[in-house]
């Protein structure tokens, strides 16, 4: 369970160290985050919620089932733009809407 | 190192949903200040970080509070008091009703009531669940929120709490609070049992992995009395993404099913332990793997699915678009081979005959027409102590004090009030905050020796000196899970374990302890990862005392011990424990018990 950063997108913005629920991100020395530990990430995506220039991924571990594929976000008002890259570099994406509650 | 010393009127210790909830209810009734101390950051801490799918625990239309006092109880064959269960209960939509004025989305139907799931469950938007809630606690200037610092001992003498000592993640700063009531409001415990996955997903755990048990142990060390450790929670998830199952069953109506594609949920019961036992059964006897099956799902409903996903395990939803299924919405990505795979069952879809004709075909518009089935396949979790789930924690009164004088808890940290959930542990943190402004008006605020602050300090600080210690703090922790996975009921160990079993964990959990006392820390962080390892030791050695103290199998879902296999009526009873003079004392209590204590 982990998540990939992006160094050339990153921004340094700190946004997903500010969020991380263990503190697991850190500045490079340009200022850009990286992940020292990424077996210790719980997979929350808060991370992801919170890079505003999707730089951060989730990705399924190995271990657990993972074929590579990349899970960013975007948000856009109350839309969250969820958006899956497949390692062939095919995409897709998924747009949540939080005014709408879940219907199971 | 510097030290702070921070005085405030009520302290909580864990800004998650039981604290945070604590904190704005304390600040709407009164002008106490109050004080949030956390470890991580309370926009995205706890069990709540990812979102949830629903509010859990809520009395629907026609129920009583009783209803859910008696479902919590069956559900923990007995072992929970109802004095607590009533409590919480009666506050669950008040807690809901105030969620929804702080901005969680909550679905209603046509008559304007809230759209129930089941009788207990409430549909939501749980994603953002922690961060209304964090704004809620930053909206009050009587609350002070402090991130970043990790909580490691109170400050206790005589059976009397004066306030906590902990430290900052980011500097090298020493913080000592004082308060005249101390709310313990950390979460229950990660990490003691050896993960499902191990290596790069050694995290990939259902309970939040750094929810390390640290109020359990500070409880523990200072002597307050807690009860029914021995009842682990074992979660039933998805393989892999350790995604929730729930979702799949309530909601969209799914089925166990077995490899030879038979329900086998009704040959086992559908309380939450008897799903994961039946799920256990069937792959001991050889009809694994297991899995939830949708027997049919149309686009927009799969569409749907994925998307509560998305707001609570976002990895559920990539899994699915991993497995080369694009999303029914998003057609143009779905190429003929995609489908061809899928209907030759390639994929977790599995297409279903409709009318003789294969149960795909397009719309003008793209969407798929006709129903597919969908399987995700099933697991169980190694055990966690959770007292929001289980009943594992302090031993408290219906006023959430503890043993200890101020003390008090809630949550999962607070134990014998078991399906609390989110909703739950909040109402729990404002019965305490309650109690805590009644209590503090009475008693004279009472001042902490200061041998205690050094003591605590010191015993913090020698991790810090020069040193060179034998194993690393990952070497412990996995030496540690390995132990309790061996000999105290882990996944390894089929749940199941003996007396000889526990006394080997015993003492190797106490070997384990004493090698970590040389371990040695570079930094905060560093720090951090050592006062964790140290507190779950702890936790491990109360709760193998607990499992020996139950003669009996009361939760086979949870476990089971091979010398008594059996549950007996004699066992209708509370194990509670104290650590006296470095030893855990054993008590017993009966359920009559309970009336007279109130
Ligand atoms: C994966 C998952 C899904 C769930 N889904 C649902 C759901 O859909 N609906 C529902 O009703 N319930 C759900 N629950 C249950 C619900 O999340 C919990 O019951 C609830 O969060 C418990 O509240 P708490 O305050 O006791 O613990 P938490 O919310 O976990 O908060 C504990 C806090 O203590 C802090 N802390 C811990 N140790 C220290 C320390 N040493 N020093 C300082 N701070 C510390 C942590 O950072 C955290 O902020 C779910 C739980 C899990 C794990």
């Amino acid at each position: 369970m982990s998540i990939s950063l992006d160094a050339e997108a990153c921004v340094g913005c700190g946004g997903c160290m500010a969020v991380c629920p263990g503190m697991l991100l850190e500045a490079d020395a340009k200022g850009k985050a990286f992940i020292r530990h990424p077996e210790d990430c719980w997979g929350c995506a808060a991370c992801v919620k919170a890079c505003p220039v999707e730089a951060a991924a989730l990705y399924l571990a190995a271990e657990a089932g993972g074929r590579g594929g990349k899970l960013s976000a975007r948000k856009e008002g109350a839309l969250l733009h969820w958006k899956v890259t497949r390692p062939d570099g095919a995409s897709e994406t998924i747009i949540v809407n939080s005014q709408n509650a879940n219907s199971y | 190192m510097r030290l702070e010393t921070v005085t405030t009127d009520i302290l909580i210790i864990g800004g998650g949903a039981a604290g945070c909830y604590a904190a704005v209810h304390a600040a709407r009734r009164s002008r106490a200040r109050v004080l949030v101390v956390d470890k991580a950051a309370i926009e995205r801490s706890g069990c709540l970080a990812p979102g949830v799918n629903a509010i859990n625990a809520y009395i629907g239309e026609g129920r009583t509070p009783e209803d859910y006092v008696k479902y919590a109880r069956h559900d923990a064959a007995g072992i929970a008091r109802e004095d607590l269960l009533l409590s919480m209960a009666e506050r669950l939509n008040a807690v809901t009703c105030d969620l929804e004025a702080l901005g969680l989305v909550i679905q209603k139907d046509g008559a304007g009531r809230y759209a129930q799931r089941g009788w207990r469950n409430v549909k939501i938007n749980g994603e953002n669940i922690k961060p209304l809630l964090a704004k809620a606690v930053r909206s009050f200037p009587s609350i002070r929120v402090l991130e970043r610092v990790n909580v490691v001992s109170y400050l206790t003498e005589n059976g009397k709490i004066f306030g906590a000592i902990g430290f900052s993640l980011t500097e090298e700063l020493i913080y000592v609070f004082h308060a005249s009531a101390v709310l313990c409001a950390t979460g229950g415990a990660a990490g003691l049992y050896l993960p499902n996955g191990g290596g790069s997903a050694r995290h990939a755990l259902w309970y939040s992995p750094f929810n390390t048990g640290a109020g359990y142990a500070m409880g523990i060390l200072a002597g307050a009395e807690m009860t029914t450790l021995e009842m682990r929670f074992v979660a039933l998830r998805c393989k892999g993404t350790i995604a929730p199952t729930g979702t799949l069953a309530l909601g969209a109506g799914a089925k166990q099913v077995n490899a030879l594609g038979e329900v086998y949920e009704n040959r086992y019961g559908l309380t939450t332990p008897e799903r994961a036992l039946g799920t256990r059964m069937e792959q001991a006897e050889g009809r694994g793997p297991c899995a939830l099956r949708v027997e049919s799902i149309d686009s927009a409903a799969f569409d749907a699915l994925r998307k509560a996903y998305l707001n609570m395990c976002p990895l559920q939803a990539l899994s699915w678009s991993e497995k080369k299924f694009a999303a029914p919405s998003s057609l143009e990505h779905i190429n003929f081979e995609t489908l061809c795979s899928a209907l030759n069952g390639e994929s977790e879809f599995h297409p279903r005959l409709t009318g003789g004709r294969r149960g795909f075909a397009l719309s003008a518009a793209g969407q798929f027409q006709s129903d597919i089935a969908l399987e995700v396949e099933i697991e169980c979790t190694e055990p966690y102590l959770v007292g929001g789930h289980t009943a594992s924690g302090y031993w408290v009164d219906i006023k959430r004090r503890t043993t200890i004088g101020g003390l008090f808890a809630a949550g999962d940290a607070a134990g014998g009030c078991p399906q609390k959930y989110a909703s739950g542990a909040m109402a729990e943190g404002a019965i305490a905050v309650e109690a805590a402004l009644e209590d503090i008006q009475t008693a004279a605020a009472a001042h902490c020796p200061e041998r205690l602050v050094c003591k605590s300090r010191d015993e913090m600080l020698r991790f810090l000196q020069p040193g060179k210690a034998l194993f690393t703090v990952d070497e412990l922790e996995t030496a540690m899970q390995h132990t309790m996975d061996a000999y105290a009921g882990g996944m390894g160990a089929g749940y199941a374990f003996n007396m000889a079993g526990l006394g080997k964990a015993e003492v190797r959990i106490s070997e384990i302890a004493s090698m970590s006392e040389e371990l040695r820390a570079g930094d905060m962080r560093e720090l951090k990862r050592i006062c964790e390892l140290r507190e779950r030791l702890v936790v491990c050695r109360a709760l193998i005392a607990h499992l020996r103290a139950r003669e009996e199998t009361r939760w086979p879902g949870y476990g089971r011990n091979d010398d008594y296999p059996e549950k007996s009526a004699a066992w209708l009873r509370y194990v509670n424990s104290v650590l006296r003079e470095g030893r855990v004392e054993i008590i017993f209590r009966d359920m009559a018990g309970e009336k007279e204590r109130l």
